[in-house]
């Protein structure tokens, strides 16, 4: 890997200050930074070759498209699809689970129908099912998770049965950080016939994935979360799925031939498509993935593990530090609360040291009211940031104590 | 004194203060020395939904004046009501729906903490505006 001090020059937002103090922006789970070449590679779609894609006769339609068609091949490689007719590009994780289960409910599921979700599941891949159940007279069940915030495996080989359509899961929990044994999770729902979603969003930013190898059936994730533009994001499917499924909606690009009486649908991917699509987004992620390569994914993998241990061990040693979900196989996510002092009050000094961090629920309500709490305070770090960033954090969070108490 | 003379007292002391730390450490310490609300009326009915604390607002009334009582579950929160309650408690109906609030501004409260960070500060001084409009509105 290259130089820590050469990489954060690739990302321009890190040299700034705030309050007058150095960024030191630990809030990479919500979104990440970007580096520059992403920035230029969006900047160069408007000011150099601008087109609609698939439209238009002229060279900028054909350059457009060309480069639209270029991200997407950059999109399979990354998670080792099999074919590029099994990448949608859509408006990010919420889009692409949100379009899975309207299409995969409008398709399967049936009243008394069953879809399994996780305990440490982002509302995004809550509330999307639980619509659909509503529309469908369907119900969720829920795999329950131990006091480290790891999900019961025992629990979860339970829960599967016939009247199981899909499981849904999180690869790592977005509030606690916990990687699930997705491998596992598919290869159980697999032997009964179960097809599986994993929900990416926390996933493919922190190392290698490979959804042949997973044998997932379907993979979501986000642009903006693994150093791309926001407004974009992925809908892998297994073709067999995709094609079989109706399209989430209609409009332009996605049909095939169209009378007031009848519409036939576009090939994959297109009929998953609808309308124009935030082509220049799909263009910088490209060029965020190949950043994510240039650097590589095993490397990133590496510093952040150094990363969350050296930051596991500075937060753990501050007296009255709580750490929420403590499994041994985790993302670099720390949540945590300090003694009795609000998750709110935390965040507002942090940030008025400079740190940035997340507070709140982390939009996973369901966590927190299993540890009974109603918020943390969530530490994400990535790659670009350093262990002089967290000795920084620990000197800010003994000062929030002393200020509270 | 006048609201605005509280208001502009407020300012003054702020204004002793360049580091955004010691404008915190003003806030914690009016946090601590909130006039606590009577537990009775830390109920649903005078909570005020913010996305990341809670607030509690009772409003008595006297038929002339309003004393505002307060509490949060963050002790930042808390002092941005006490503030609030020390400009417009003890204040007629009339003089709080007329409340020009330009403290909030002098001070940076509002570039601060803006409404996107959902600590409610607009929505606690909406809901003091509007009890003072209902206890009003019962009077004539």
């Amino acid at each position: 890997m290259r130089d820590i001090s050469e990489i954060r020059s690739d990302f321009p937002i890190l040299q700034r200050r705030v309050y007058d103090k150095p960024l030191i922006y630990f809030d990479n789970g919500a979104t990440s930074q970007k580096p520059l070449c992403v920035v230029d590679a969006v900047k160069e779609v408007y000011t150099t070759y601008n087109g609609n894609i698939h439209r238009g006769v002229h060279a900028m339609s054909d350059l457009t498209s060309e480069a639209y068609e270029n991200s997407r091949e950059k999109v399979r490689s990354f998670i080792n699809a099999g074919s590029r007719e099994e990448i949608i590009f859509t408006s990010g994780t919420t889009g692409s689970i949100n379009s899975v289960a309207f299409s995969f409910g409008e398709r399967y599921i049936k009243k008394g129908d069953e879809i399994i979700l996780s305990n440490l599941e982002h509302h995004a891949n809550i509330v999307p099912w639980q619509m659909m159940c509503e529309r469908k007279g369907a119900l969720l069940k829920v795999i329950p998770v131990n006091d480290n915030g790891e999900i019961l495996f025992d629990e979860y080989l339970k829960l599967l049965s016939d009247r199981t359509r899909i499981v849904s899961v999180t690869q790592a929990s977005n509030a606690l950080g916990t990687i699930l044994p997705v491998k596992e999770i598919i290869e159980a729902a697999h032997s009964h016939n179960i097809p599986v979603l994993i929900d990416g969003a926390q996933g493919i930013q922190h190392g290698i994935v490979d959804v042949q190898s997973l044998d997932c059936d379907f993979y979501v994730f986000s642009g903006h979360k693994i150093y791309g533009p926001t407004g974009i994001g992925v809908l892998y499917g297994k073709e067999k799925w995709l094609s079989d499924l109706p399209p989430y909606q209609g409009g332009g690009d996605m049909v095939d031939k169209v009378t007031f009486e009848r519409t036939t649908y576009n090939e994959l991917p297109f009929k998953f498509e609808a309308g124009t699509m935030n082509y220049s987004g799909a263009i910088g992620l490209g060029r965020a993935l190949d950043y994510v390569t240039e650097l590589g994914r095993e490397e990133i993998s590496l510093r952040e593990k150094m990363l969350l241990d050296y930051a596991t061990r500075r937060l753990s040693a501050i007296e009255g530090l709580r750490i929420y979900g403590n499994s041994a196989n985790k993302i670099s996510i720390i949540s945590f609360l300090l003694k009795d002092i609000h998750q709110y009050d935390t965040g507002m000094i942090l940030d008025k040291l400079g740190i940035a961090v997340r507070t709140g629920t982390h939009c996973a309500q369901p966590v927190m009211d299993r540890f009974g709490i109603d918020g943390t305070v969530r530490v994400s770090m990535c790659f670009y940031n350093t262990t002089e960033e967290i000795d920084i954090l620990g000197t800010g969070i003994e000062k929030v104590i002393s200020m509270f108490s | 004194m006048t609201i605005n003379e509280v208001q502009d007292n407020i300012i003054e002391e702020f204004s002793l203060f360049d580091d955004w730390m010691d404008k915190y450490n003003i806030l914690i310490d009016m946090g601590k020395g909130l006039p606590l609300i009577d537990p009775r009326f830390k109920v649903k009915d005078y909570l005020i939904e913010g996305c990341q604390s809670k607030v509690w607002l009772y409003p008595g009334y006297d038929g002339n004046i309003i004393s505002f009582t307060a509490d949060s579950d963050a002790i930042i929160t808390r002092g941005i009501v006490a503030l609030l309650i020390k400009v417009l408690t003890g204040r007629t109906p009339d003089e709080i729906i007329q409340a020009n609030l330009y403290f909030i501004d002098r001070i940076g409260l509002r570039q601060n903490l803006s409404p996107t960070r959902s600590n409610g500060l607009l929505a606690m001084v909406r809901q003091m505006k509007l009890y003072a409009m209902a206890f009003k509105a019962r009077q004539t």
